[in-house]
């Protein structure tokens, strides 16, 4: 039978088991929408900006560890999605775009709402493709769910012309998938594996460092199991994060810019640093000369080019995490050497030294993570960026995989509302929190409308220091002071510069609890530690729209400790005073 | 691993598309890598193109870009020619103007010397064609350039090359 191009969209999506679909229209989407009306396998979830859309799309496949799927159309429509393909990209989250195009006789004309969207896409994408024949549509849209899932999981793009999406052709949609530059690589390498095994089983003092890969190929389990049969450490990266259970006993902490003090001290000190699916940014790694110094290094990497690339590694292991770590786990020779002695210094220095907010009464970031720690079950976690994001990740207890949604490759500010709602779409059953900046909230506020619309019950949370915070403390550390730009109280009255916060700052701008208002939902603000619990306990009974929590924490919090840029991870500063303060 | 900056050849079997040149290209200067020539044309599957590559990096770097270059779902197949026996050739042209009597009869000497031909002639105007390596040429070009400079226009089309079957070394 012959069918049109927006049918056999719509039949792909139901053959790739789509659940949720995050979609805008436009002129050039319009026959798709068309071909959607009456659709009953899948939800359709309308956004108000489609970089909120792509958000969403990517919280709603880290949060379930499915594909998440965009359509939204032409030009600008397009172009809005650039910015979440990115954050996609950096943190490896599956995504299939697609793009309504002008019909292909008109591109390259200038026609109305016609960019080159592949070609801007070409360099942050795993792979983008201009469908250039109605006999070509199926194969395109299998290769791109299979591109987008398998080996190291990322974005792919599929623009889509209008004239092909009216075109009829075969309503066959292919079962196989063939592609002969794209083959994810399988397997672990043995031999290489067992020289990993052997150098673990000989190591005075092993550490674990477990990247995003670990999450994504969601191997905690066979992680704990590994660590747990040796008896070494197990340190994170921000997006390792919830590998192992933050209390376990194994656990260290994040190491990194930002991470604590005794897992820092672990990469510093130990002797094999047993790496698996981080590609070592210079977050991590600090000055790279200093890197894990002493220790000889293992890597275990999906991505080949992930290897050796920022740190030369002893042992490369090209695998996907959990494959390996369940190998290992089935060869790992006994301990040679005790282990109690190491592990045991590193959790006596985390405890000696653990991360304290001091607020002096007033509410801190800490205040409320440990309260969100307290009430909500497992919640699914998303940030914003910057300081939020920073608390979060040293304040959060995560356990398990898929329950941190927080950009951390590409640093997106925008990223946690609109990540929170497709985490919600996804995982109806959790509790879903957004920890949010009051800068970075604003970058995509339009969304509480979809989170209203779609009855999302999601908690948002907004730390209002009334700062870019993070680019405020660096302003405040290493700039001399000068709030060049960072306060949002600024008003053109209060003359050209300011670095001096004070009571006679100007209102903030908008009045969050308001804007809750406006969208029809419960605002409420909390400026007295005492209110916190109350709060989320009025979140937690909104069951069929979200709450949003505007707290307001000191002005000039800073997060510590901090591995200033170019420095040596054991050149933390763990105190910082403002002069005069 | 060498820290020395050495040219190297890489040979690709890419898809005969819309948009992997640019991809390929695009991969070089979006990460900083120093691309020195590359040539691309179809194979005798018309469905594939073949890429010929010489680019000046260091061990570290030229690993990362064989690398990225495999992982593109848009490359089939990567081969690194830099140690291994290879044919390569460019094509360059030498058009010379404005040339006197005696200068043409020089040209057409030192064309019979240097082994090119002079492929097109005017009274006062040639053409030289070059078949030869990237550095042969290089040198032609120098030897041209010393008399001819404000009189010249040289196009290079930059190297092919393709694995020997014969010889172990070159």
């Amino acid at each position: 039978m012959k069918i049109s191009g927006a049918k056999l969209f719509v039949k792909a999506l139901q053959e790739e088991g789509v659940d949720t679909l995050f979609a805008y229209p436009g002129g050039m989407a319009i026959d798709l929408f068309d071909a959607l009306y009456g659709e009953t396998a899948f939800r359709v979830v309308l956004p108000r900006h489609e970089q909120g859309l792509v958000h969403a799309a990517d919280g709603y496949a880290r949060a379930t560890g499915r594909t998440g799927v965009c359509l939204v159309t032409s030009g600008p429509g397009a172009t809005n999605l650039v910015t979440g393909i990115a954050t996609a990209n950096y943190d490896s989250v599956p995504l299939v775009c697609f793009t309504g195009q002008v019909p292909t006789h008109l591109i390259g004309n200038d026609a109305f709402q016609e960019v080159d969207i592949v070609g801007i896409c070409r360099s942050i994408c795993k792979y983008a493709v201009t469908v250039r024949s109605r006999d070509d549509l199926g194969r395109i849209i299998k290769e791109a769910f299979y591109i987008a899932r398998t080996g190291k999981p990322g974005p792919v793009l599929v623009d889509f012309p209008k004239d092909i999406q009216l075109a009829l052709g075969s309503d066959e949609y292919p079962q196989e998938v063939s592609i002969r530059g794209y083959k994810p690589s399988t397997g672990v390498h043995m031999g290489q594996l067992k020289k990993a095994a052997a150098m673990l089983a000989a190591a005075k003092r092993p550490l674990f460092l477990a990247g995003g890969g670990v999450n994504i190929a969601r191997g905690g389990d066979a992680l704990r199991r590994v660590a747990e049969a040796c008896g070494a450490p197990v340190v994170t990266t921000i997006m390792g994060k919830g590998a192992l259970p933050y209390n376990h006993p194994l656990y260290i902490g994040n190491m990194g810019m930002h991470g604590n003090i005794a897992a820092n001290t672990a990469v510093s000190e130990c002797d094999l640093l047993f790496s698996v699916g981080t590609r070592f940014n210079d977050r991590i790694t600090g000055k790279l000369s200093e890197f894990a110094k002493g220790a000889q290094i293992v890597h275990i990497d999906i991505d080949a080019a992930s290897i050796s690339r920022n740190i030369v590694v002893d042992v490369p292991i090209v695998a996907d995490a959990r494959e390996a770590l369940e190998k290992l786990a089935e060869i790992l020779p006994p301990a040679k050497a005790e282990r109690g002695g190491w592990v045991q210094r590193l959790q006596s220095l985390r405890a000696e030294k653990p991360l304290v907010m001091d607020g002096g009464g007033a509410v801190t970031p800490k205040d409320v993570i440990e309260a969100i720690n307290a009430q909500f079950d497992e919640p699914i976690v998303t940030t914003d960026v910057g300081q939020n994001q920073l608390w979060t990740t040293q304040f959060l207890q995560v356990k398990g995989q898929g329950k941190l949604l927080t950009s951390g490759g590409l640093g997106t500010m925008g990223y946690g509302l609109p990540a929170a709602i497709g985490a919600k779409l996804g995982c109806p059953d959790r509790p879903v929190v957004c920890i949010a900046g009051d800068g970075g909230f604003q970058m995509n506020e339009q969304e509480l409308a979809t989170a209203v619309c779609e009855e999302l019950p999601v908690t948002i949370c907004i730390f209002n220091n009334s700062y870019l915070g993070n680019v405020r403390q660096w302003q405040e550390m290493f700039f001399g002071g000068k709030y060049s730009c960072t306060c949002l109280r600024k008003r053109a009255s209060c003359g050209a510069w300011c670095s001096n916060p004070n009571a006679q700052c100007p209102p903030y701008v908008p009045d969050f609890v308001k804007l809750a208002q406006s969208y029809g939902i419960e605002g409420i603000r909390v400026t007295d530690r005492a209110q916190i619990a109350e709060a989320f306990a009025r979140a937690k009974a909104n069951t069929k729209a979200p709450t949003l929590i505007e707290f307001i924490v000191e002005r000039e919090s800073n997060v510590l400790p901090i591995v200033p840029g170019g420095n040596a991870l054991s050149e933390m500063v763990t105190e910082y005073k403002k002069e005069g303060k | 691993m060498s820290d020395v900056m050495k040219k190297r050849w890489l040979s690709l079997y890419v898809e005969n598309d819309v948009g992997v040149l640019a991809k390929i290209a695009g991969l070089f200067s979006g990460k900083s890598y120093n691309l020195l020539s590359l040539t691309v044309g179809e194979t005798e599957d018309s469905t594939v193109s073949r890429m010929t590559i010489s680019l000046l990096g260091d061990d570290k770097t030229f690993e990362q870009i064989k690398k990225q270059l495999n992982r593109s779902v848009e490359v089939i197949k990567v081969l690194d020619f830099t140690d291994l026996p290879i044919h390569k050739k460019e094509i360059l042209f030498i058009k010379l103007r404005a040339l006197k009597k005696d200068e043409i009869e020089e040209v057409m000497r030192s064309a019979q010397v240097f082994g090119v031909n002079v492929c097109d002639y005017e009274k006062n105007a040639l053409i030289i064609e070059s078949l030869k390596t990237e550095s042969e040429n290089d040198e032609l070009l120098k030897y041209y350039k010393k008399y001819y400079l404000t009189r010249m226009e040289a196009v290079r089309g930059g190297s092919v090359a393709v694995e020997s079957v014969s010889r172990s070394e070159r």
